[in-house]
């Protein structure tokens, strides 16, 4: 058992002049104030990495910078899946008893801190180097593929896809971080640009800058805490022509054991966070972990299944496809967001009932996993 | 599957047994376990299955069944944006293991196709056509290429 205190979520977006460690400072300092820590409080510090800062002691640059000195400090890789295997190792860090405040952070300008090609480059290298990468591929084209053979074995059509792309952004209007808030309609994602197809680029989430913090502990403080309660992980493969099979990662097993370690089922769940990198991410993880029947997320999305009001609210600041992606912190901002709805302060987005929550999230082509389960207290 | 007793084995002592387009050899190599008889395509001097050692070569005819496919409209870069839109597949060989490569338009999932080499974007990758095919290759294949 671990409680998070305090969460920090910039912006995401163009943020002009903002680098890697400013983002992180940002992102951190909004987390300490929520969680009513002072710096000094914390002894352990989690962090991720940024492809426009790459550095071989990230967690020790950022705890120089911020004014730290934690007695336990490292980086953490593991793609997409980064945010949440942090907050995992957080989670048992506390209960072992290695720290007793940890600060986990996340932060890049992936927007504009590069090229567009340079960011696109740099992500297909997760790709083979020999047999994946020389054949021009790129993460859309790796997703694009598993989308193909999704589409043939379960008969979801692009339009399904669309309906996810739909619902992010209909929950991002409600929020004034997000990156995109103009409302989209299925034939505007239909009619949108090619990008590797059934893939346009409505159906991908977009490149952004921002950061997002979490303070993790071993006991409860602050104001607003929520019970961690288990969290899990699965790694099936690396690489896309490795994978065991292309509609079946390992997601349903992960989160299964991880509601099973906290004494819960599915029904249980009030809220749920869902990685959502493309369509058929999302898709195929509400498929496979069983929030959605095979074949059926894009009907419940169009019926208001996953809306605020819905029987089962998701995502509800708008994922990675409309609050945005900025590498490690888009996936924690799916956390924050959820910290936000468990505590009662969404806004208008605030759902009804979000005492029971489950997050999963994915790395590399749906090919590592870590789930979380948290309670309100 | 065909059975093992159909495949060409080929002592993996040699690194040039192991040659195959990656190294500018026109054409495809796999691993096989001699002991729990698992094939891989990525190279290894142990068997990731059972651990067995050393694993043997496994030619691979370049015949099988397309299994997932996606036309690329975003290219990474300069070279690769000069022949956009360009077909990547996923391959179930018949030997039994998936292969990424570039395809001609309409090798679509459950197409039966065929392997040939072929440079794309400045260097040898294997090039998938519908077999049998309706064309002759040289139609199939790209503007881009010099075989």
């Amino acid at each position: 058992m671990s409680y998070l205190l305090g969460s920090g979520l910039t912006r995401f977006g163009r943020l002009e002049g903002r680098n890697t460690l400013d983002l992180m400072t940002e992102a951190a300092s909004a987390a300490l104030t929520d969680a009513q820590l002072e710096r000094s409080e914390i002894d352990g510090l989690i962090c991720g990495y940024s492809t426009t800062m790459p550095h071989l002691m990230l967690a020790t640059v950022f705890a120089e910078h911020f004014g730290i000195q934690p007695t336990y400090a490292h980086a953490v890789q593991v793609g997409g899946a980064t945010g949440f295997a942090m907050v995992m190792l957080a989670h048992l860090l506390v209960a072992s008893g290695a720290a007793k405040r940890i600060l986990v952070v996340a932060g890049e300008n992936r927007m504009t801190g590069q090229s567009r090609d340079a960011a696109i480059q740099a992500l297909a290298q997760t790709g083979h180097p020999q047999y994946e990468v020389p054949l021009g591929t790129t993460i859309p084209a790796y997703y694009g593929l598993v989308a193909s053979r999704y589409m043939w074995e379960h008969g979801v059509t692009e339009a399904d896809f669309a309906e996810l792309a739909v619902l992010m952004r209909r929950q991002a209007v409600r929020h004034p971080g997000a990156q995109f808030r103009e409302p989209i309609s299925v034939e505007a994602v239909m009619s949108s640009r090619p990008i590797a197809s059934p893939l346009k680029v409505l159906d991908c989430c977009p490149v952004s800058d921002g950061g997002c913090a979490f303070v993790i502990a071993s006991e409860p403080g602050g104001v607003h805490p929520v019970r961690i309660r288990s969290a899990r992980q699965i790694h099936t493969s690396q690489h896309v022509t490795a994978a065991p099979n292309l509609t079946h990662f390992g997601a349903d097993r992960c989160s299964a054991q991880a509601l099973g370690d906290a004494g819960r089922s599915l029904a249980d769940v009030e809220y749920a966070a869902i990685y959502d990198s493309f369509t058929v991410t999302l898709t195929l993880l509400l498929e496979e972990i069983g929030l959605a029947p095979r074949g059926r997320a894009g009907v419940l999305a169009r019926d208001g299944h996953f809306d605020r009001d819905g029987a089962l609210p998701l995502n509800m600041h708008g994922g990675l496809l409309s609050y945005g992606h900025c590498g490690v912190a888009g996936a924690m901002a799916h956390l924050a967001e959820t910290h936000r709805q468990m505590t009662g302060r969404a806004a208008d987005r605030q759902v009804a009932r979000a005492g029971v929550a489950l997050l999963h999230g994915d790395g590399g082509v749906l090919s590592s996993h870590v789930s979380l389960v948290l309670e309100s207290p | 599957m065909k059975p093992d007793g159909v495949f060409q084995a080929v002592s993996a002592r040699s690194e040039a047994d192991l040659e195959d387009w990656t190294a500018g050899v026109p054409r495809m190599r796999a691993q096989h376990c001699g002991v729990c008889a698992a094939r891989w395509l990525f190279r290894r001097e142990f068997c990731p299955h059972c651990g067995a050692q050393p694993p043997q070569a496994l030619a691979l005819t370049g015949l099988g069944t397309v299994h997932a496919a996606t036309m690329v409209h975003r290219a990474p870069d300069d070279q690769f944006r000069s022949i956009a839109p360009y077909a990547l597949v996923l391959v179930e060989l018949d030997e039994g293991v998936r292969v990424m490569g570039h395809a001609q338009r309409g090798a679509t999932i459950g197409a039966r196709v065929e392997v040939s080499f072929v440079e794309i974007a400045g260097r040898l990758l294997p090039y998938f056509c519908l077999f049998p095919s309706a064309t002759s290759l040289s139609e199939a294949r790209p503007a881009s290429s010099s075989e």
